[in-house]
């Protein structure tokens, strides 16, 4: 495994996954389509993936990387299982609007 | 790792048998399905029973220390081989009703449960991760499979939403407590949390967002949204499955992550969980009251429920963690047998409601006697009187509260239990002098709810009057 390059510091590499994980939190907690929530989702899943990245180069090991396969795993197993919830809420009432969803409520 | 195998070849043998029978409209078809997934959970349950033995109060570690077999793993594994025995007991008929009879209903039901094996068993953050998503996935399916309705899917969509997000922040924590520890074993976690130094930016961030997202998973407050609207719209026995399954398999997890790595860390994580169970115990008792959905009033119930397995931990001497194995015992098969007389509420017929409030169950006594019997046996349970099982449960958590000195949370707890006793006791007073509702629903029972009735009533009866052997039981399941 190569070692990172001296130049960038590992903070900058943790930094960023730090910053696109809180991307993804106010995308999910701020945006109103359902869609868009979802990829906030995937976003935060990106910067676990690069975290783990980070941090197997770091210790030179390989737990991280294997780690990260599983996490793509799992993100595509739940996009298919999320696309297909999103699909079938739409063909019933036409709307990707989170705030239209309430005929569940108190 | 053999319990494991069988459940997820089951689960893919029933999936795929849907196409390889043609459609399963045929009743030879379904019942071939429903037989094959039975046979799968006895197949578990002797695979299960061969490691309670070959175990003797050992630990086996396998796949260099990614799952670790034990007597608490086994303790939960039981817990699970019964909230899916009932599920699927009690599902053959209702899906009937709801015209969606498909093999992979009990296929999934069978993948979500090896995935609460792997989460029960799991040392490895790999290992759980993916135990994890393979049962959430399961039940983000199940909570939706009535497709045409609107309710179900709304709460799968909702479900889906907040499980990912909760899913993807443990994954980050889960990424930082691999930096800082250098290894996904939760053994060598433990060793660098203990070595390291608690001002860490990263180990602290990694702790805390993990804690956060375990507690997303048990629906404690105020990370229990999800809960009302899942439990509501899912078809009623995935209600079921979900509030006892799901809740019993994260908390496996929750105790496995703060009483092996995070042990040594108990004076920092303690006030916190005394905060969130009385934030449970709180916001689940009083938004209770105001239900007029059952299955709604006992999602928030079942709210208050995690708080109170949460003073278990809080106390966290032997009687507290002894507490909580029964408690969540006693939980499952109570709680299964009240959303169990929900679901046999449902009955066929173009145009009627969903038959799930407050007023359908409304004069229940006159029209169904012993369904209103058993209805009130599982609520005193629920609410924790004697002589039912739910009693031992409070009891034993109640007493390792006062042993360790937690005379306020103890008192608190208390007082909740009364504010349980009054929404509990809404419905028995509808049940028994409410009028019946002009289009009363008749119960339509069928053999499996019959027996899973059985069961559940009779385990819910037994352990009151006679908790002995359910007591050695959870005693040697501890975690030591």
């Amino acid at each position: 495994m190569p070692a990172l390059p001296a130049a960038v510091p590992l903070s900058w590499y943790l930094t960023l996954s730090a910053f696109l994980f809180v991307l993804g939190v106010a995308g999910f907690l701020f945006r109103r389509n359902i869609i868009t929530v979802f990829m906030s989702i995937e976003l935060m899943l990106n910067a676990v993936n690069l975290t783990f990245i980070t941090f197997s180069y770091k210790l030179q090991q390989v737990d991280g990387h294997i780690f990260s396969f599983f996490v793509m795993v799992v993100a595509a197993a739940e996009a298919a299982v999320g696309l297909a919830i999103i699909l079938t809420v739409f063909k019933n009432r036409q709307t990707l609007e989170i705030d239209e969803l309430d005929s569940l409520k108190n | 790792m053999l319990p494991a195998l069988a459940l997820a070849s089951f689960g893919c043998v029933v999936l795929l048998l849907e196409f390889l029978l043609g459609k399963a409209r045929a009743a030879a078809a379904r019942q071939w399905i429903l037989g094959l997934s039975l046979t799968g959970l006895a197949v578990t349950a002797w695979t299960l029973w061969a490691q309670q033995q070959a175990l003797d109060g050992r630990r086996l570690t396998a796949f260099s220390g990614a799952i670790s077999v034990d007597g608490f793993a086994l303790f939960f594994n039981w817990i699970f081989l019964v909230a899916s025995l009932v599920t699927i007991l009690i599902s053959y008929r209702y899906l009937e009703i709801e015209g969606e009879e498909h093999a992979e209903y009990y296929g999934l039901i069978l993948l979500a449960q090896c995935g609460m094996y792997f989460l029960a068993t799991g040392t490895d953050l790999v290992t759980i991760f993916v135990g994890l998503e393979l049962m959430a996935l399961s039940f983000y399916i199940l909570v939706g499979f009535l497709r045409g309705e609107r309710r179900s899917n709304e709460a799968a969509l909702k479900y889906f939403l907040l499980g990912v997000f909760s899913s993807a922040l443990m994954a980050y924590g889960f990424s930082l407590l691999f930096g800082v520890a250098g290894s996904t074993r939760l053994k060598d976690i433990g060793t660098a949390i203990q070595a390291g130094d608690l001002h860490d930016p990263i180990l602290l961030m990694g702790l805390a967002v993990t804690t956060v997202a375990l507690l997303f998973k048990i629906s404690a407050v105020p990370f229990h949204m999800w809960a009302p609207d899942a439990y509501e719209g899912a078809p009623t026995p995935v209600t079921a499955f979900l509030s006892v399954g799901s809740k019993a398999a994260s908390f496996a997890l929750l105790l496995r992550f703060f009483l092996e790595p995070l042990g040594a860390l108990r004076d920092a994580w303690q006030p916190l969980l005394v905060a969130v169970a009385v934030l449970s115990m709180t916001a689940g008792n009083l938004a209770a009251i105001t239900q007029t959905n059952l299955k709604r009033l006992i999602a928030y119930s079942s709210i208050s429920h995690a708080g109170y397995m949460l003073l278990g931990l809080v106390a966290g001497n032997e009687t507290g963690l002894q507490g909580i194995a029964v408690y969540v015992l006693v939980y499952t098969f109570t709680n299964l047998g009240a959303l169990l007389v929900v679901a046999a509420l449902r009955s066929k017929g173009a145009g009627r409601g969903t038959e799930e409030d407050l007023n359908d169950i409304s004069g229940l006594a006159q029209r169904n006697p012993a369904y209103a019997a058993l209805m009130v046996v599982f609520l005193l349970s629920l609410a924790g009187l004697p002589p039912t099982a739910g009693f031992i449960g409070k009891y034993y958590i109640f007493l390792s509260l006062i042993q360790t000195g937690h005379t306020v949370l103890a008192v608190i707890a208390t007082l909740y239990v009364a504010v349980a006793i009054f929404y509990y006791f809404r419905i028995v007073k509808r049940m028994y002098m409410g009028e019946a509702a002009e289009r009363a629903s008749l119960i339509s029972s069928s053999l499996g709810v019959r027996v899973a009735l059985g069961i559940t009533t009779a385990a819910t009866i037994v352990i009151g009057l006679y908790p002995e052997p359910f007591l050695r039981f959870a005693e040697i399941s501890l975690l030591r």
